[in-house]
């Protein structure tokens, strides 16, 4: 675990920058990790998807899976890549401010 | 009082459920009812072998009713929905069952048609699945054909079943064609949409360094969108390709269909959302749920369903004399990994301890997470176990429900 610094803020991250205390996220924050994502401009696109993943995480503990995001963010999987090209799962999770994703076994 | 209890589906979980809670209660304590679609019992660890004609459909199949005790009311029947709020099942026959406690372990179902172009051109001809009886056996004609080329092995996304066949599968790959003597011309190729091997670190990096050892190309990170079977190609969703001459994939998995015909009863992908402990619903205290019904975060296999019973035995037993529940399920799997030259792997873990290297199930045993002869005869011997011991409800000598570190070791250690 270290700390970095977003929007002046110190919070608490993990190797891979996946918050661990999603409660020290604010939207000034995604929006910086965003820039650094290489996502510029955060569309309203790419909120819905932002706010339906801190919902789910706060419902049950996980953030969904790309699968679950295409079937019940109002988003689907082919908008998802090209909202977060890398991988809409980590990447929105990480803007997001939650942990990384659990994949079950 | 007559206590009803009502399990919907008579796969592992159902038909251990049924047995276990015959001797539980006696006919006139509570009736047992267990509906099914059809009267095929598949052994599903055997559809593994069915490709490389190590085992035939008729030696995995025999009738869910047999299996099943007397003094259980066996239904055939699609089910059409559960009536949460009444305690009611409708089914399509027209018969409805009125219950006290409903156990949901009807497995899931494979979506191979939520994937574009899957089920299109080239499936059944040149893109196969192994997670179905037929898929199995036309695979193997498949195989027995092949002289050479790339075959790629992937799974589109989890859960699925046994998240460690696929792995086994391309093990057996290796095999078959080295058998043949013909290993020289076949590429195997390993798609995943994890990041490695295997979802847990250690097992990954064993398993990982099994592939190499073996030389089988590994795709991470690969999130399948597009199966070209015409083509011969996976397009993943990032516009990534990966050619094949054979594909075997094994397709999104969901919940029963009626589950999600059910208003509350089951999640996004129709699983019934469950206390991973108790196994309670967390939709209705009387309703219950086991197996690869679930939600909860282990895998969905045979041996999760076995360890569960016993603790849901218990829970149904609680909930009907309205004591709390006690029974607390840990997460235990346990699985063999085939990989091909008479050997196989053994892996064992739970909710908080992933595989391990050691000794199952204690310090003098099988090998964890190491290749070997006695883990590939455990895994033949099995088959016997599951017909004569854990369909029927008996304890297996030795293992116990719930994990034990005995004989295990972290690395380093």
């Amino acid at each position: 675990m270290s700390t970095k610094t977003l929007a002046g803020t110190p919070v608490d991250v993990n190797d891979e920058g996946f918050f661990e205390k999603p409660e020290q996220w604010t939207e000034e924050m995604a929006t910086e990790m965003a820039e650094e994502e290489g996502i510029d401009d955060l569309t309203p696109q790419h909120w819905q998807v932002i706010h339906f993943m801190r919902k789910e995480y706060d419902e049950k503990g996980t953030g969904p899976t790309v699968r679950v995001l295409g079937k019940s963010s109002g988003v689907s999987v082919k908008e998802l890549y090209q909202l977060f090209p890398k991988g809409p799962a980590k990447v929105a999770a990480r803007i997001a401010g939650i942990p990384k994703p659990r994949g079950c076994v | 009082m007559t206590h009803r209890i009502v399990i919907l589906g008579a796969g592992t979980g159902g038909t251990i459920m049924a047995n276990r809670l015959r001797k539980t209660y006696a006919e006139s304590e509570a009736s047992i009812t267990v509906v099914d679609r059809d009267d095929r019992h598949i052994y599903q660890p055997g559809l593994l072998f069915v490709p490389f004609g190590l085992t035939h459909p008729e030696d995995i199949v025999r009738p869910r009713k047999r299996q099943i005790h007397k003094g259980i009311d066996y239904h055939q029947s699609e089910i059409d929905r559960v009536d949460v709020e009444a305690d009611r099942v409708h089914l399509t026959d027209g018969t409805t069952l009125d219950y006290d406690v409903l156990i949901v372990a009807s497995g899931t179902d494979l979506l191979p048609q939520e994937t574009e172009g899957l089920t299109g051109p080239g499936w059944m001809e040149k893109v196969f699945t192994f997670y179905t009886l037929e898929g199995a056996a036309a695979l193997e004609a498949a195989l027995t054909r092949f002289d050479g080329g790339r075959i790629v092995v992937n799974f589109i996304d989890l859960p699925i079943k046994c998240p460690i066949a696929p792995l086994e599968f391309v093990f057996m790959t290796d095999w078959y064609f080295h058998e043949r003597g013909i290993r020289d011309r076949v590429d195997i190729t390993y798609v995943t949409p994890l990041d490695g091997a295997f979802t847990k670190p250690i097992a990954a990096q064993s398993l990982g360094d099994l592939m190499a050892e073996k030389h089988i190309e590994l795709v991470t990170e690969f999130n399948t969108g597009e199966v070209d079977g015409e083509g011969g190609r996976l397009v993943s969703y990032d516009e990534r390709e990966v050619p094949f001459d054979l594909a075997v994939i094994v397709p999104l998995h969901g919940g029963a269909s009626f589950v999600e015909r059910s208003p509350a009863l089951g999640d996004d992908l129709g699983f019934v959302p469950t206390d991973p402990h108790t196994l309670q619903s967390t939709v209705k205290p009387n309703i219950f749920a086991i197996g690869d019904a679930t939600n909860i975060p282990t895998s969905k296999a045979g041996s999760v369903t076995h360890f569960e019973a016993e603790i849901l035995q218990d829970n149904v037993r609680r909930f009907l004399a309205g004591e709390p529940l006690e029974g607390e399920y840990d997460g235990h799997a346990n699985c063999f990994i085939e990989t091909g030259f008479k050997k196989a792997l053994l892996i064992d873990f739970n909710y908080d301890t992933e595989p391990l290297e050691g000794h199952f199930p204690a310090q003098v045993g099988m090998p964890l997470l190491k290749e070997s002869r006695l883990n590939h005869l455990g895994k033949l011997m099995f088959q016997w176990f599951y017909w004569h011991s854990l369909l029927p409800g008996r304890d297996i000598p030795g293992i116990r429900p719930d994990m034990t570190m005995a004989g295990k070791h972290r690395p380093g250690e």
